[in-house]
């Protein structure tokens, strides 16, 4: 049973897979994913996300169920922030952990495409003279595609 | 119903959430979006391009031929960007 989390603080990635991992020593693969604010150029202040709460954590909660149906996990954690956030702050965490690395590395891949395809999260830059709501791209539909062939 | 609007559809409607007695001849989220359209020179801004349109019905992802019911929470939003 995946441990969703959606909070506007901040998140200890090593205490997250420690947490996880607990004492269960079948474990023999952990992978995270983290996201974090980007600022290319150096012209951006904050990113602040929007999501719908309710609806966003029933979504995180669907697409980790499709992914433990899918690889034999042994642990699935995803964290993902909302408010204003600053360039270089984390944004998202996904950790996977499973018996061997395939089985992780996939479902955290699979957790990153559908997340991003799919949670109701909106972002919106804020520089010193514009505001400006970023667009989805069509990139992270077609990464979609690819696990219907997996 | 609950209709509730988030990202820059949120800022051109200039309201988070509106209610609604569904109108009879509203069956389909296509119609409401026909519908909320012509209530506002806000709504028409916002609701003009309807390809990047989508929507929620209670809290599931829903498309512009889903049904809709009064009682129901219906969420209008541009396509998503987190992660």
């Amino acid at each position: 049973m995946a441990s969703i989390s959606v909070q506007s603080k901040d998140f200890n990635i090593g205490k997250e897979i420690a947490l996880l991992k607990g004492a269960d020593n079948e474990v023999g693969a952990i992978v995270t994913f983290t996201g974090t604010v980007r600022d290319v150029g150096g012209t951006l202040e904050t990113m602040t996300l929007e999501h719908y709460p309710g609806m966003t954590e029933k979504e995180l909660e669907r697409i980790a169920v499709i992914a433990e149906d899918r690889w034999p996990l042994r642990g699935c954690r995803v964290i993902h922030r909302y408010g204003t956030l600053k360039p270089g702050d984390n944004i998202v965490l996904v950790i996977t952990q499973s018996a061997h690395r395939e089985a992780a590395f996939k479902a955290a891949e699979f957790l990153m495409d559908f997340l991003k395809s799919n949670a109701p999260f909106w972002k919106k830059e804020s520089r010193a003279d514009s505001e400006k709501w970023v667009e989805s791209k069509q990139s992270d539909t077609a990464s979609l595609e690819k696990w219907k062939n997996e | 119903m609950k209709i509730r609007y988030f990202s820059w559809i949120r800022e051109t409607i200039g309201k988070a959430e509106e209610s609604l007695v569904k109108p009879k001849e509203i069956n389909t989220v296509h119609e409401l979006l026909e519908f909320l359209s012509k209530t506002s020179d806000g709504h028409t801004a916002a609701l003009k391009e309807r390809v990047f349109i989508k929507v929620a019905v209670n809290q599931v992802h829903a498309d512009h031929k889903s049904l809709v019911a009064d009682g129901d929470e219906i969420a209008i939003f541009p396509p998503v960007t987190g992660g």
